[in-house]
């Protein structure tokens, strides 16, 4: 029993594994609600693209107040707030499909930040650092960011969970109540603009994705209601980050890949073993 | 997807209705998808309480008409006005899109869709008050659901998820119900039961249009039809429009009529795809 406890109390006697920890469990769970609307309204590419988009503005960031944490939240924001407008207004203002605009905006944007991250010295570092994260190295500063802005985005999603909710089951409902649709569109894009930039650290830009769509893939498996789904999606992100990172201690994996795996086997267990007579949901 | 402009009132207030302003009047709109036009030369009044059946082939512009008349979409030209006000101006018109429109897989119970008709009246920030839960059980004791309202609404069956629609609408406190096909892919006796059902709500003072492509059910069951094929061809009661020049106006050669003692038999070979029952 006392090797157990050891095997599990080692990593944590480090501050930033602690920290870590922290940090991987708050970010799970701003990812997993907002990723049941991403999941249920069908955009998947459209938080793959956002996460993408945030690069430049971490690239730009870096180039202009060097590697501060504080002005590179804003900046990566900014970028991603820059690209859902940016996808809205082209796929309004052309006779373009809203994913064939995302596609142009996410690969503009990625490649805008790579170009602009190339100019530094530490290219291969930092790009690896950007793409799949550095949960190690997040500081308390840090933690509190994540702590905040994690509360903001779903302090939202509490206070407009009804509103959120009918436009995401039945837009038309929503249009004929006189919600304000074209608002609530965009302000769920912002809140998932907010989660994808506090993911950044944990599991990097290129893997952001599965914290959004894989825990609340593998609760919509199992449930019926959306408030039990974003529950359970909320309890198996932070299982996978934490889970994810011991097996980045004991097997030295980088630690934003190790997270998405075990949310990933999480994910096809329950597919293969789960309860007979339970339906899937959603996308 | 639409034309015209988009509407998102913020602060928004209720228009008052006008007494004795008819429930839906229609002044020759002109709705264009790009330079196609979808819907013209329709002037129309619905007196409060009628049901009325809009009847045409696929893609004859009934859906149009219901964006229009529901205020999703605004006419380049002409007007539309429910209760003597624009339709958006009011939340007190339900439409209900076809059932194929619809996740049948979203993790909401029946209950919950039904309760979603009244967030309007709930307001922003808030939560479900007594009265509201009242009123979503009522509308669900009306339609006969109660025994079904924790279900998943991918366990109801056609006619049950038709049902939960309709109780929606009454927690919604409508009074102008739109219901685009809703008795596809219904069998004979669920038909009847839902068609049942919209004549008690006629009764009280709710005023029903459903566009459809059954004709026999439409004669039988409406106070008046509308034939539409993108634009009014004919609208009275059913031994005024069922005329063959006037059907055949309305779905070219794929409905014939054939004079009998009894009356007009109406053969609607494939006006409509029809849709495997899902009962």
């Amino acid at each position: 029993m006392s090797e157990v406890w050891t095997i599990l109390a080692e990593p944590f006697q480090y501050a930033f594994m602690t920290r870590a920890l922290i940090a991987v469990v708050l970010v799970g769970i701003v990812c997993a609600v907002l990723g049941a609307f991403v999941i249920l309204r069908g955009m998947a590419f459209m938080g793959d693209a956002l996460s993408h988009a945030i690069l430049p503005g971490v690239a730009a960031g870096y180039l202009v107040h060097g590697g501060a944490r504080g002005p590179l939240f804003w900046w990566a924001l900014g970028a991603a707030i820059l690209s859902a407008f940016g996808i809205g207004a082209i796929s309004r203002g052309s006779r373009l499909r809203e994913d064939t605009a995302i596609g142009i905006i996410f690969a503009g944007m990625f490649a805008l930040g790579i170009a602009l991250v190339s100019l530094s010295k530490s290219y291969a570092v930092e790009v690896t650092h950007i793409l799949f994260g550095n949960v190690l190295s997040v500081s308390a500063s840090d933690l509190w960011r994540i702590g905040v802005f994690g509360t903001i985005a779903l302090a939202f999603v509490g206070l407009l969970y009804k509103e959120l909710l009918v436009l995401t089951f039945d837009p038309v409902l929503a249009k004929t109540l006189r919600l304000p649709v074209r608002f609530l569109h965009y302000l769920l894009l912002i809140l998932l603009a907010i989660a994808v930039v506090l993911a950044l650290q944990t599991v990097g830009v290129a893997l952001v994705i599965a914290l959004l769509v894989t825990p609340a893939a593998t609760a919509a498996l199992l449930t019926r209601r959306l408030p039990a789904l974003m529950l359970g999606a909320s309890i198996l992100a932070a299982l996978a980050g934490v889970l994810g990172l011991y097996l980045s201690y004991y097997l030295s994996i980088a630690p934003g890949p190790a997270i998405v795996l075990v949310a990933t086997a999480f994910f096809l267990i329950v597919l293969l073993f789960r309860p007979h007579g339970s339906h899937s949901s959603g996308a | 997807m639409t034309s015209g402009s988009e509407i998102e009132p913020f602060l928004f207030r209720h228009a008052q209705h006008e007494p004795d302003s008819d429930a839906v009047c229609i002044k020759d709109p002109t709705i264009r998808y790009g330079n196609r036009v979808a819907v013209n030369s329709i002037t129309l009044t619905v007196p409060t309480g009628e049901r009325l059946a809009i009847v045409g082939p696929n893609g004859a512009g009934k859906t149009t008409l219901f964006k229009a008349i529901s205020g999703m979409i605004e006419p380049s030209e002409g007007k539309v006005s429910i209760f003597g006000f624009p339709p958006r101006r009011h939340a007190c018109i339900a439409y209900l899109v076809q059932r194929r429109a619809i996740d049948w897989n979203f993790p909401v119970t029946v209950y919950d869709v039904v309760m979603m008709g009244r967030i309007r009246k709930i307001g922003f920030f808030r939560k479900s008050r007594a009265k509201d839960r009242k009123i979503v059980e009522d509308c669900l004791e009306m339609v006969g659901l109660t025994a079904l309202a924790r279900r998943q609404i991918g366990e109801l069956s056609g006619g049950q998820q038709q049902r939960m629609f309709i109780a929606r609408a009454l927690a919604q406190e409508a009074e102008v119900m739109l219901l685009d096909e809703p008795l596809n892919g219904l069998d004979n006796r669920t038909q009847h039961e839902l068609i049942h059902l919209l004549e008690e709500l006629s009764d009280r003072n709710v005023t029903i249009l459903v566009a459809t492509h059954d004709l026999d059910l439409a004669a039988a069951h409406f106070d008046r039809i509308l034939l539409l094929n993108h634009k009014l061809i004919a609208c009275g009661p059913p031994s005024e429009v069922f005329r063959p020049a006037l059907l055949t106006a309305t779905f070219g050669h794929h409905a014939r009529t054939i004079e009998t003692q009894e009356g007009l038999i109406v053969v609607n070979n494939d006006a409509c795809v029809p849709e495997p029952p899902n009962e």
